[in-house]
């Protein structure tokens, strides 16, 4: 197994001159607290894209995962809130455990009907942000309602510096956490054979249903990692700017497809590094962040990612046209 | 006493609601033999293959493995008994590498949770070792050759321990020397001790590597025997259940005066055909032969309107035709059967009825709304006349088999009320039995409906046996014209060899 696949050599190069670029026009771009921000913004988007990774690896598409995102994140905090409940771990579980049975509804409607995973997620995307919405709550959860130990949680640094006017600024913990996880479906991707059954049903669904995986395991697998990876990440914006809102996250799947694609992963499936998608995730957030830099408008970011997937798939199109069987 | 043979088959069947796919069925296959089963399409080889493997359980009969009865096999079982089936799609993962197509299968089996690459590798270079052929193993799976895919697929069965590969079609998508190749690693295979059946229709491939062969036609085993028994004429007698004609076709005689469904003064078209005459008669079938780059293909298409570059005249039955678009050309009565009927062609996920309207969508659908009384029965007409074998005309044309789905292409046109009909390469992929129904539709056609009929082909003995008379082209030019008894394959590839070496000089 090489480390280093050539597909993601290319797209760290890209990076490279990218923020080589970047640095050029904005010198305050290489500023350490502007780069702690940076990784600060990857934590959320690339705790999603990897469970998006997932999904896009076995062949599918997830725009579901925002929706359940809200619903792990808005659902807890609002108990925790009625609850006066002031802890840390059993959120997190619970904002996890519930993103992950979204994902195994996901999972069960594609696999036992044999429906496209784009029409299904976008079903499932609209029942569960309306069931928030009607069932428990339109209002925000404010600073000032937040439970504090959800607050103080993400505001957890593991590196204080001071800036000469003697601010400080830090590096947010949460980076952990990330690149945990990030570790964690790498090993699963490459070690296991649960993580293999992905790329075969992906590059072949029929063929790995022909040598024996147990495929609907592997929807399984796929879209409940999905999905408690986005209520994980849902609860961990929240902690990590005070505020539970819940009509959060609209829009943000384009970015995260984006995203994943923009590193390497097939829009056909049977293809995808975690490396990959890592990158994909830093050189989405890095254009967006030099654009605010940059003083450019924000509609206009939506114009510049849209333009990024648009480009991302092209070319990873271009790559992956089968050959003639 | 001789051992028992490695598989035997007693007396199976194996009905599909009123279609019965295989009717008492008895064969064996014995340890390390290469053994071909033959059939035309739909004779039952693939419900064969099937059971065997356990997909399908038969309705009667049994199986034993080395003499003794299986019981219920399914496809755990089956491959635990050492059956290992390559599927014409050979069910490799394209975008995983080799290594990995490789030893998938065998962790699969062991139940393993967690992958041991390196272990894998290992299994994988001492198969390709045994099979004695080199492979990147780093390479993904899609970037290999077909004869490359086609070895990682003998070679994933292998390490599964097979005693038995039954490979369905192996040779389509390979060149000569690949099947030289291939052969080569199934003699090796059974100096292994390792059975193979190959299910096939190509003829000289099933007399060079097997060493028995058996014959299924309609679900019944018909014959059966060791290779040595069997020549080309005897094996197609034996699929398809009566000799091939071999005779020659005569274009009914003409009225004098009576104005040609086509004829074309000085044509021209780009560089690729350069000022051809010709007239076509009604009832006729006129060859088009030469070789590729001839120019064969850009007549018949600036014919059908694909073409602006067009100069010259032409005109059918005596009217000038200047086709601006293909529509313009089947309203002025031309139809065009072209060489890739699934991709240029057919619809292929829609129903036979919708294909069989979609040439001719104005009659159908004068105004906005679609005829479907009429639709329906102009469509039953066509599927009676060109005896497509189906459960009916709503089926759609993906579950046809070649040949019918060549009749669907051909009937469609004639729904049109073509005049003049071009075909390209009619019967390619069409197994023997078909093709000579589909000529024999043809010539029907031409009789009865004063059709006439441009047949481009690459088969010399297909050009002899079914045109009345038959034009050489080459270099964009019109060679020469062979008919009546002058009309040979013996004269048709000297006719075309003499074209080569004038083109080459």
């Amino acid at each position: 197994m090489k480390l280093f696949g050539s597909a993601d050599a290319i797209i760290a190069l890209i990076l490279v001159v990218a923020m080589v670029l970047i640095g050029l026009i904005n010198p305050a771009f290489w500023q350490l607290s502007n780069i702690f921000s940076l990784l600060k913004s990857n934590v959320v988007i690339g705790l999603m894209a990897l469970g998006v990774l997932l999904v896009m690896i076995s062949g599918g598409i997830d725009v579901s995962f925002t929706a359940f995102a809200v619903a792990g994140m808005y659902l807890v905090v609002r108990s925790m809130v009625a609850l006066d409940y002031d802890g840390v771990i059993l959120p997190f579980l619970a904002a996890t455990l519930i993103g992950g049975l979204l994902g195994l509804m996901n999972a069960g409607i594609i696999h036992k009907f044999n429906m496209i995973p784009l029409i299904v997620t976008l079903g499932t995307a609209s029942v569960v942000r309306g069931l928030v919405l009607g069932l428990v709550g339109t209002s925000n959860v404010n600073i000032n309602q937040m439970p504090d130990a959800l607050i103080a949680f993400g505001r957890t640094d593991i590196l204080t510096l001071e800036r000469a006017n003697g601010t400080t600024f830090g590096l947010t913990a949460m980076i952990v956490i990330y690149i945990a996880v990030a570790v964690g479906i790498h090993l699963v991707l490459t070690r296991t054979m649960i993580g293999r059954s992905v790329y075969a049903y992906g590059a072949d669904a029929e063929a790995a249903k022909r040598v024996g995986f147990n495929t609907g395991r592997t929807m399984i697998f796929v879209y409940c990692t999905a999905g408690a990876l986005a209520g994980f990440a849902g609860l961990l914006h929240s902690s990590m700017i005070w505020l539970a809102n819940p009509r959060d996250f609209v829009g943000l799947e384009l970015d995260v497809i984006a995203a994943v694609v923009l590193g390497g992963a097939s829009i056909f499936g049977g293809r995808g590094t975690v490396l990959g998608t890592v990158l994909g995730v830093f050189i989405l957030v890095m254009i967006q962040n030099s654009l605010i830099l940059m003083g450019i408008d924000t509609t206009w970011q939506r114009v510049v990612v849209g333009g990024m997937l648009i480009a991302a798939v092209a070319v990873t199109a271009l790559r992956d046209r089968r050959a003639p069987v | 006493m001789a051992s028992p043979p490695l598989i035997e088959l007693r007396g199976i069947s194996k009905r599909f609601g009123g279609v019965r796919a295989l009717d008492d069925v008895s064969m064996s296959i014995d340890r390390a033999e290469i053994r071909c089963l033959a059939g035309e399409n739909g004779s039952g080889k693939s419900t064969l293959i099937k059971i065997v493997s356990g997909v399908y359980q038969p309705d009667a009969g049994e199986i034993l493995i080395d003499g003794e009865p299986t019981g219920r096999l399914d496809p755990a079982t089956s491959i635990a008994h050492g059956v290992q089936v390559i599927y014409q799609d050979l069910s490799l993962f394209p975008t995983l590498s080799v290594v990995e197509n490789l030893f998938l299968n065998t962790y699969l089996r062991e139940k393993r949770g967690t992958v041991d690459w390196r272990r894998g590798r290992k299994m994988a270079r001492e198969v390709l070792e045994r099979l004695d052929v080199e492979l990147d193993l780093d390479a993904n799976v899609e970037t290999l050759p077909a004869a490359g895919r086609q070895i990682v697929a003998i070679a994933r069965a292998v390490l599964a321990e097979a005693r038995l590969i039954i490979m369905d079609e192996p040779t389509t998508a390979l060149t000569g020397r690949e099947v030289e190749r291939m052969f080569r690693i199934v003699r090796d295979l059974q100096a292994q001790g390792i059975a193979v059946l190959f299910v096939s229709h190509k003829m000289r491939e099933m007399l060079e590597i097997s060493e028995a062969l058996t014959v299924f036609r309609n679900g019944k085993k018909v014959e059966e025997g060791p290779i040595s028994e069997f020549d080309e004429r005897k094996i197609t007698r034996a699929m398809t259940g009566r000799d091939l004609n071999t005779g020659h076709f005569e274009a009914p005689a003409i009225a004098a005066g009576t104005a040609p469904r086509l004829r074309l003064k000085g044509v021209s078209v780009g560089r690729q055909v350069r000022d051809v005459s010709l007239d076509v008669m009604p009832g006729e079938v006129v060859g088009l032969s030469g070789l590729i780059g001839a120019g064969r293909t850009s007549l018949v298409k600036a014919i059908f309107g694909l073409r602006r570059d067009v100069t010259g005249t032409m005109e059918i039955d005596g009217q000038p035709l200047a086709p601006a678009s293909v529509s313009e050309a089947i309203d002025a009565g031309v139809a065009y059967v072209p060489e890739d009927r699934l991709s240029e062609g057919l619809f292929l996920n829609r129903s036979i009825r919708d294909n069989a309207i979609s040439a001719a969508m104005d009659r159908y659908a004068p105004r906005l709304w679609l005829d479907g009384k009429r639709a329906r029965s102009e469509t039953e007409t066509m599927f009676n006349d060109m005896q497509i074998s189906a459960p009916g005309t709503e089926v759609p044309v993906s579950t046809l088999s070649g040949g019918n789905q060549q009749r669907v292409v051909i009937g469609r046109w004639l729904m049109t009320d073509a005049k003049l009909l071009m075909l390209n390469g009619p019967t390619v992929g069409v197994d023997v039995g078909s093709k000579e129904q589909i000529h024999s539709i043809i010539h029907g056609l031409t009789r009865d409906k004063g059709l006439a009929v441009i047949m481009i082909s690459d088969d010399i003995p297909e050009l002899a046996a079914n045109c009345n008379r038959v034009l050489t082209m080459a270099d964009g030019r019109l060679t020469g014209e062979l008919s009546g008894d002058a009309l040979t394959e013996d004269a048709l590839d000297a006719a075309l060899a003499g074209a080569t070496r004038k083109e080459t000089a």
